[in-house]
């Protein structure tokens, strides 16, 4: 798993890389749309995170341990955790954006200056958050297999690496956020 | 088992090919061996494809005026001949095919780390198979293979999305493997096989996989965007909007150099076992090959800027990247020399896996100084995007890496199937193949430095005679190519049974019966002797 | 064959520090810093990663080709990050010769 996570790294990273350059030479823009993001509800989304990572953390010690009822307990919170992050991402903040007219190619109605620019922020906006919302419904689907799994009480102390290593890969994809979350929504500056 | 003869014949002995019958037992397979078969399969058929492709092109360019087919058609058959021969026949060949079937029998395994990811790898790589021959058979795609924007994101009506989406896919199978023979070649080993007792070929194959691991995300992540500007219409790689084209070529060619050696590197490692097999001689200079392999990967991923010196990149830049990409050369360099060095003194025999070896090291060595020539800034931005480029990466990878991979079929070919296949035909096939590669493509030297572009359906009627004479050489090299396929199949039932050994030659896949056991060995070898102790006791001839 | 089972206090220390973190990247966000604002941003970012890298991934715990595999990985994309915009930053460089000067005008972005 993690030779896998090595590949995420380089599949994110072409990502950012674009995004680097094109921050770099379009700041006022970025800067721009990144206002235009509700920071109040990006932070409430990485706490939420974060704290799905804490209890896909809780629920591979549990499985280390044997207790299978705890184990489904963290499992099923880490899930619940992440499909409302997910739901927020979409359901809240994509809806918003899309209504407010800051969806490029799809609803765009802003024309003022540096309008163009302001439009690829908002791709690399969508795009990144987009591709790490699909890594977290896959990560969903995971662990979905892994509650029925641990319902059916196929891990122990002596087999649980399934678990450990769907771990490795939510916490990636916690990671992935851990680093979006500044890029995204603070480089404007709010003061 | 069989009764007791001198020599068990393969019908009466149980192994991977006779163990179960019927179309599950294949197409649900976890056994590393058939996974390679059905690989071998697959690659098999889109060579054909990939080649048709080319013979239609060199037909056109028989004459200047292109008689045969219409620009608009000709940049669809260059950009599929590129696409299918690059992403589904070249990347996968020997790793999917020989490296699957040999990395557990060399390290004395039973089978890969991940037998059924193994077999996913397979499925992934059909459907993106099936993805590409989709935008093939639904109009084609004229972008090139190499995707270019904004022809590929803006411009272009033809299939893109269809022939990216079939590459983004088959990058998976790529990486799923790479993962597989990382995983395998460090936690699987024999007892005994340190890492310096490695046969070579495990070494190419194991740098391969890195690349193939770090280098095929970005690719994947670059065609998403390339997708995703085509629907949404926004302007990442678009100039009016901010977008930078060249960042699409930076992103493209970071993995799509590195992906080149994919395609060299375990050729290599092919080339390092036939050569010492055929020389019955230890391999010189075995630390220095095996860390060159390491060094080719790493320095591979510092070089790619060498392919954009004329597209508009920094000047600067480019110093930088064409320094580099002086320093890649040397590694392979060593190779040459540590081969060359291997025969002196050795007790050559020529057949037909020693001939693809020479060929190989010939040819690979030709085109890799051209290379040097086209690392040149100065040089580079006379004959960039000329046939010398053409002439360059096909001596590299048809005279390289196609030889070093039918070298090592027919090497194997005896472990693979438990028959032989008929030498003399073998051998004439090898000519063939050399004499049409080399009147194919010598040539396009000379045309791409006389200054014929490239991708072009037509052409200045003074490069007319050595169009014709390259034409006709493919024509051959064709040739060359089908008689393979008509011998090793009629030797799949008809050829000679085959021993363990047929070759006399050192490495624990040797050390098994021809065609192994589903589980390899009957019990777990242990490895007591350097890799090609040649020499230093009776090797089994059988 | 268990692994190391991490003692559950830890996990809950490392989640409140990566809270407070959140907390402190929002917060210096606010405050103007000039060019310091994006390194603060990154810095306590790459802070976060790695506690999730050696506390939640067991990085810690873990053998050193696990380590040098997530090397790896963050070598690469540096490598990818570096090549590209050291092309890209510096094509404005391209001097001009003086006879062409005042005729040439660069290209603005």
């Amino acid at each position: 798993m993690w030779v896998f996570l090595a590949t995420e790294v380089m599949f994110f990273g072409g990502l950012f890389t674009a995004y680097i350059l094109y921050r770099n030479f379009y700041l006022s823009a970025f800067e721009t749309g990144s206002r235009l993001l509700n920071v109040k509800i990006g932070a409430a989304n990485t706490a939420v995170l974060l704290c799905s990572s804490l209890t896909m953390a809780l629920g591979v010690r549990a499985a280390q341990l044997g207790k299978k009822k705890l184990l489904i307990t963290f499992l099923v919170l880490t899930l619940l955790l992440g499909l409302t992050f997910i739901g927020v991402k979409l359901g809240l903040e994509w809806r918003h954006d899309y209504l407010e007219g800051f969806a490029p190619g799809v609803h765009w109605t802003f024309h003022g200056t540096d309008s163009r620019h302001l439009e690829l922020f908002f791709c690399f906006y969508f795009f990144l958050t987009g591709i790490h919302a699909l890594h977290m419904v896959i990560g969903a689907g995971i662990l979905t297999v892994l509650i029925i799994m641990a319902g059916r009480g196929r891990f122990s102390p002596q087999r649980y690496n399934p678990v450990e290593v769907s771990g490795l890969y939510w916490h990636f994809v916690d990671i992935v956020w851990i680093f979006l979350y500044p890029l995204l929504y603070l480089i404007g500056g709010r003061y | 088992m069989g009764t007791a003869v001198v020599e068990p014949g393969i019908e009466s002995r149980v192994h991977y090919l006779n163990a179960s019958y019927g179309i599950k037992s294949w197409l649900l397979t976890t056994d590393h061996k058939r996974i390679a078969l059905l690989y071998l399969a697959s690659i098999t058929f889109f060579f054909f494809v990939g080649g048709s492709a080319a013979v239609l092109m060199r037909l056109n360019l028989i004459s200047p005026q292109g008689a045969l087919l219409e620009p608009a058609t000709y940049n669809k058959l260059f950009s599929m001949h590129g696409i299918i021969m690059v992403f589904l026949f070249m990347i996968p060949s020997i790793p999917a095919v020989l490296g699957n079937f040999l990395v557990p029998l060399m390290i004395g395994a039973r089978d890969l780390a991940f037998p059924r990811l193994n077999l996913l790898s397979w499925y992934v790589f059909v459907v993106g198979g099936c993805f590409t021959l989709y935008a093939v058979i639904a109009g084609g795609v004229d972008t090139g293979w190499t995707f270019y924007t904004p022809l590929s994101t803006t411009y272009s009506n033809t299939n893109v999305i269809s022939a990216a989406l079939g590459v983004f896919i088959a990058g998976f199978s790529s990486i799923l493997t790479g993962l597989n023979f990382v995983v395998t070649i460090h936690k699987m080993r024999a007892p005994g096989l340190t890492w310096f007792r490695l046969p070579l070929f495990l070494w190419a194959i194991y740098a391969t996989s890195i690349i193939q691991i770090l280098g095929t995300p970005v690719l994947a992540i670059t065609l998403t965007l390339v997708a995703l500007e085509r629907v949404f219409h926004v302007g990442v790689f678009d100039p009016a909007v901010g977008g930078d084209p060249i960042l699409f070529q930076h992103l493209f060619w970071f993995y799509s150099h590195p992906a080149v050696y994919i395609m060299i590197l375990p050729s290599m490692g092919v080339v390092s076992e036939l050569v010492t097999a055929f020389s019955k001689k230890r391999i010189f200079g075995y630390k220095f090959i095996a860390f060159s392999s390491v060094a080719i990967a790493a320095i591979s991923f510092l070089v790619w800027g060498h392919h954009m010196f004329v597209s508009g990149q920094s000047v600067y830049a480019g110093i930088v990247f064409s320094a580099l990409s002086f320093a890649v050369a040397i590694p392979s360099a060593i190779k040459v020399f540590n081969w060359t060095a291997t025969l002196y003194k050795g007790s050559v025999s020529y057949q037909a896996p020693m001939l693809y070896a020479l060929g190989f090291i010939g040819l690979f060595t030709m085109g890799g100084l051209t290379g040097l020539f086209l690392a040149t800034l100065a040089v580079d931005a006379h004959v960039h995007g000329t046939y010398f480029v053409v002439a360059h990466f096909h001596y590299i990878m048809v005279g390289g890496a196609v030889m070093g991979y039918m070298g090592g079929l027919h090497f194997w070919w005896p472990k693979i199937t438990g028959r032989m296949y008929p030498d003399g035909w073998a051998r004439l096939a090898a000519a063939i193949i050399f004499i049409g590669f080399n009147l194919t493509f010598f040539p396009q030297y000379m045309l791409g430095y006389l200054g014929m572009p490239r991708r072009y359906a037509v052409y200045a009627p003074e490069f007319q005679v050595l169009n014709v004479m390259s034409s006709a050489g493919a024509s051959i090299l064709g040739v060359g190519y089908l008689i393979p396929l008509v011998y090793m199949v009629w030797s799949m039932r008809y050829g000679p049974v085959a021993g363990p050994n047929p070759w006399g030659a050192k490495g624990l896949e040797w050390q098994t019966p021809s065609p192994p056991p589903t589980e390899n060995f009957e019990e777990t070898p242990k490895v007591t002797e350097e890799a090609y102790a040649y020499g230093t006791e009776e090797t089994q001839v059988a | 064959m268990v692994g190391h089972v991490v003692h559950k206090r830890l996990y809950i220390l490392v989640f409140a520090a990566l809270i407070g973190l959140t907390a402190l990247t929002t917060g210096v966000a606010f405050i103007d810093l000039g060019k310091w604002n994006t390194l603060a941003a990154l810095a306590i970012a790459v802070c976060k990663a790695s506690l999730v890298v050696l506390f939640f991934m067991h990085l810690r715990w873990s053998s050193g080709l696990m380590r040098m595999v997530l090397l790896a990985a963050f070598v690469w994309f540096a490598i990818l990050v570096a090549l590209t915009l050291s092309d890209e930053f510096t094509r404005q460089w391209t001097p001009v010769p003086s006879s062409w000067q005042g005729q040439v005008q660069q290209q603005a972005r």
